[in-house]
């Protein structure tokens, strides 16, 4: 019978409190010495195949009969009225079939802050008017040919600016998000600072990053009478099919979103675009098929980013180097339109033990493309904060940066008070040092001037969620062929989900792999399963098919019992052979469920609530070595060393790639990549790939990387936690203290580009 | 290659467009004739006209390589060139690798060492990994990663990359020497 439940779960750095329906029963995790055939298996991609040969169709791939295109126009000015849109040549143009604006679409309010077209924009690239044409390039041609009369509005792009009283207001509201800061506290910060015998204060800059996926956002939309079918790019199914019934008054029977196969999101694609409402309006207007898919400078205008912030951070500590004090002051870009802030406060709050801790937020709007998540968001800024002061810390106290992080341990979550299920972060400090030769005792000193190249090392930890969450449904349906098909509605962002997926269900059926299929990304005939971010996609939907996999393994031990006239408690699986000292050989599972006609199993598993009494999370640490020119400037990252704890590896093949591309991805935040935004135009002068640097194939250095891999008994069936994220969060601090180690002086700054290197030696 | 390149005499290339236009290229060792504007690029005819999605458009300006194919064997961006300018010569997409239902080596390199994660960027890595080896069968790893340095992977799957490339040689040398024998 099913349960309603109370829940607390922790998301991406704030603690959330819901109501969840669970059922069934629980399974206990695998024994950590289970012998496993299929968990803990290097598996290759079930659809490599499909992704290798190009046939992996992609929403930008979707070619419907008839479908027509959509372009958006979008505004030049970063704050400005609508007077007047006249889009009449534009319509006039052959092959436009409509043109979408203020005029002739419902006033649809969009996350509060904004309608769909609204007749005030805020930001160079906020949403004007959209023509839907036979062909792109019609499109394009007709959007230069709408004539808009804007009133230009005073702006505000930086957001220390727009904190001020006097400046111009993005929303009526104000620029202040809730028009308060968050605020944490614990302890008394005056009393923490008093007893300290040291304390150091920096400021913090981090720069505005952009996700630059490889597919574009985007959507098709097909009206089928009044059914909807949206083929979207996104990391949410259900989310976007949510949003899409309730601005569109569709009841959600009527409302079908597909995502089989994505090409990136890291965060961007979390929530339902303007352009996929568009793009269904548009087809119902027209009553063809409309594909809008952004082009890249559009993704990198209005397709999200990870904010900008400036952090104040204090630290105060005794002579042995006990905290005693942490208070960070963070301010936060939210750009035009926020949704979820980022908790740049997270890494302050939880990653080291001290009695005293405030941290205080200002999430700001500003005349900018808005903010979205972006893998890890608010921990890897407040990482690279918080690690490089510990290690100034460390450097004044006399201290090995590592012995100054073993010190503050922290054995429980100080912002709930509860213990850790498991906590392997002192295993990451122990075995990265082993690998990485860690050797700075009894502290990193300067290495010589004098040559032009400086060698230095950094190091920098890593505290994430990753537990997972309810609630997340599954189907198992076993085929009388002997195959199954496992089938719920997540999504595969390029993690490797549906490997994962396909692997458990395997395990626990006892079917070889290859019998199993993994249906997933259709809202229409998946059960409901979370958004794909915050690391949580395996632990939240991985117990799910494990249930599901399991009671379907029940039911046909039932059936087979029956048929083979042996007792079930005689019978076991393996390799879809159903054995049993009852029969003379093994009998496939086949040989049984042929003779049943088509009758079906279908097993259902639902994702069970966390525990009420630990904290489920996960940890690692990064060591970097890096060489500095000292002549231009150049940072070159010749190593890595990672060890992470996210509980029991599932895939190590898979895991392994996006451990690595989470280090690269954060090297990319580290040394290159920033967004430029002119300040007397409000316009992204490097809104493309060409300026906006992005690691490539020569930027890659050598990693070395190990799991700690131990099941977690508490996070869930399968001891397993999330692993997207915790990668990138570390790399850019360590890349920092490895330069700081360099170079002898601090770069308090990112992305640390040469130019910020050579004014750090003073030239 | 098996395709015999033609290639047209570039100034007798009569003016035409602005409108639709006929245009035959060689995809794959197959001739398909499309009625397309003078402006379409390659990317957008593969794409749209004959509906060989494989190659991705990720920015259509020449800075990702998502698109890149092979033209008279030699890697190009196909967003980069117009369909017109290609008439007449070999073009090499994703689709033309895997034969008679088996995956090219390259391809199956890929898959075993884990070389791709969205895979959006996989198609032009592999076109640009077929382009280095057939014209160098034993590269090092400088030599790889130079090759794929116009081809952008945000997911940062390059390690791999490297790696299935440097599979792909040697899975292809050890074909080789077995069909010599």
């Amino acid at each position: 019978m099913p349960k309603v439940i109370k829940t607390k779960t922790e998301f991406e750095g704030r603690t959330l409190e819901e109501y969840v329906v669970v059922e069934g029963e629980g399974l206990e995790p695998w024994e950590p010495q289970a012998a496993l055939r299929f968990v803990g298996k290097g598996t290759p991609r079930i659809d490599g195949p499909e992704r290798v040969t190009g046939k992996a169709l992609y929403t930008a791939d979707v070619q419907l009969p008839g479908m027509l295109y959509g372009k958006i126009l979008r505004s030049p000015h970063p704050h400005a009225k609508i007077k007047k849109i006249d889009t009449h040549k534009a319509e006039k143009l052959p092959g436009v079939r409509a043109v979408l604006s203020a005029h002739n679409t419902p006033k649809i309010a969009f996350r509060r802050q904004t309608f769909l077209f609204d007749e005030i924009v805020r930001y160079v690239g906020d949403e004007v008017a959209c023509v839907i044409a036979d062909t792109e390039e019609i499109a394009q041609d007709a959007l230069e040919l709408i004539e808009v009369e804007y009133e230009p509005l005073p702006f505000v792009l930086d957001p220390e600016e727009a904190l001020q009283p006097n400046a111009p207001k993005v929303h009526p509201s104000g620029n202040l998000l809730n028009g308060e800061p968050e605020v944490y506290q614990r302890g008394d910060l005056t009393e923490g600072f008093a007893g300290a015998d040291v304390i150091v204060e920096r400021t913090f800059r981090t720069q505005c990053a952009l996700h630059n996926c490889m597919e574009p956002h985007g959507s098709v939309a097909l009206w089928e009478g009044d059914s909807l079918t949206v083929w979207d790019s996104t990391q949410h199914i259900f989310g976007v099919r949510e949003g899409l019934a309730r601005l569109l008054g569709l009841p959600l029977h009527k409302v079908r979103v597909i995502k089989k196969y994505m090409g990136g999101g890291f965060g961007s694609k979390n929530n339902l675009g303007k352009y996929t409402v568009i793009a269904a309006l548009g087809a119902k207007i027209t009553g063809r098929p409309v594909k809008i898919i952004l082009d890249r400078h559009e993704e990198n205008l209005a397709a999200g980013n990870r904010p900008s912030s400036v952090q104040r951070l204090k630290i105060g500590a005794k002579r042995d180097g006990t905290l005693t004090a942490l208070e960070l002051k963070a301010i936060v870009a939210a750009g035009a339109y926020c949704l979820w802030p980022p908790s740049v406060g997270g890494p302050a709050r939880e990653l080291y033990l001290c009695p005293n801790v405030r941290t205080e937020q200002y999430t700001v709007f500003t005349n900018t493309g808005p903010l979205s998540a972006f893998r890890a968001p608010g921990y890897v800024e407040g990482t690279f904060a918080l690690e490089s002061l510990m290690d100034e810390l460390a450097q004044g106290l006399g201290m090995d940066p590592l012995e100054l992080r073993l010190k503050n341990y922290a054995e429980y979550d100080q912002t709930t008070g509860r213990p850790y299920s498991t906590k392997g972060l002192r295993e990451c400090y122990e075995r990265g040092a082993r690998l990485f030769g860690w050797n700075l005792s009894p502290a990193p000193s300067p290495k010589g001037g004098g040559e032009r190249f400086r060698r230095g090392v950094g190091m920098a930890s890593q505290i994430w969620s990753g537990n997972g969450m309810p609630p997340a449904y599954a189907l198992v349906k076993i085929n009388p062929d002997g195959t199954a098909a496992v089938i719920t509605g997540t999504q595969d962002i390029g993690t490797g989900t549906k490997t994962v997926l396909a692997q458990i269900a395997a395990e626990e059926l006892g079917f070889a792999l290859d019998k199993i299929s993994v249906e997933i990304g259709d809202t229409q005939t998946g059960p409901y399963a979370p958004l794909s971010a915050g690391s949580m996609t395996v632990a939240s939907v991985g117990p799910a098919v494990r249930l599901a996999a399991h009671e379907a393994r029940q039911q046909l031990l039932d059936v087979a019992a029956q048929v083979l006239e042996v007792p079930r408690e005689s019978l076991t699986i393996a390799d879809g052979l159903l054995h049993s000292s009852a029969l003379p050989k093994p009998v496939a599972v086949h040989e049984v469920l042929k003779n049943l006609e088509n009758f079906m199993i279908i097993g259902r598993g639902a994702r069970a609530p966390n525990p009420e009494d630990v904290a489920v999370n996960t940890f690692g640490a990064q060591f970097a070595e890096v060489l500095v020119d000292t002549e231009t400037g150049e940072v070159k990252v010749e190593r890595i060393v990672a060890v992470h704890d996210s509980g029991r590896v599932i895939n190590p093949l898979t895991l392994s790639s996006q451990i690595e591309g989470g280090i690269i991805q954060g090297l990319g935040y580290a040394l290159y990549e920033q967004r430029i935004v002119d300040r007397n135009t409000g316009i992204v002068v490097n809104d493309n790939l060409e300026n906006y640097k992005v690691p490539t194939a020569l930027d890659v250095p050598e990693i070395v990387f190990e799991m700690v891999d131990r099941p977690d008994p508490r996070a869930n069936n399968l001891g397993a936690k999330g692993v997207g994220e915790p990668p990138i969060i570390p790399t850019a601090a360590a890349i920092a203290n490895a330069v700081a180690n360099a170079l002898g002086v601090r770069i308090y700054e990112l992305p640390i580009m040469r130019e910020r290197v050579l004014k750090a030696l003073g030239r | 290659m098996a395709t015999k390149v033609v290639r047209p005499k570039r100034a007798k290339i009569p003016v035409r467009g602005p409108g639709k236009t006929p245009i035959t290229l060689i995809v794959n060792g197959q001739a398909h004739e499309v009625l397309v504007e003078p402006r379409r690029t390659l990317l957008d005819v593969l794409r749209k006209d004959l509906g060989l999605t494989g190659a991705k458009k990720a920015c259509d300006e020449g800075t990702c390589g998502a698109c890149t194919v092979l033209l008279d064997g030699k890697p190009i961006y196909a967003c980069m060139a117009l369909a017109l300018e290609c008439e007449g010569r070999a073009i090499e997409t994703i689709e033309g690798l895997a034969r008679d239902g088996k995956l090219h080596p390259i391809q199956q390199a890929f898959i075993e060492e884990d070389a791709l994660q969205c895979g959006f960027c996989t198609p032009g890595q592999i076109m640009s990994v077929k382009a280095l080896l057939d014209a160098n069968p034993s590269p090092t790893l400088e030599d790889v990663k130079r090759a794929l340095s116009g081809n952008l992977c945000r997911c940062g799957a390059y390690p791999k990359i490297f790696k299935a490339a440097l599979r792909a040689a040697a899975l292809l040398e050890s074909l080789k020497a077995r069909n010599s024998h």
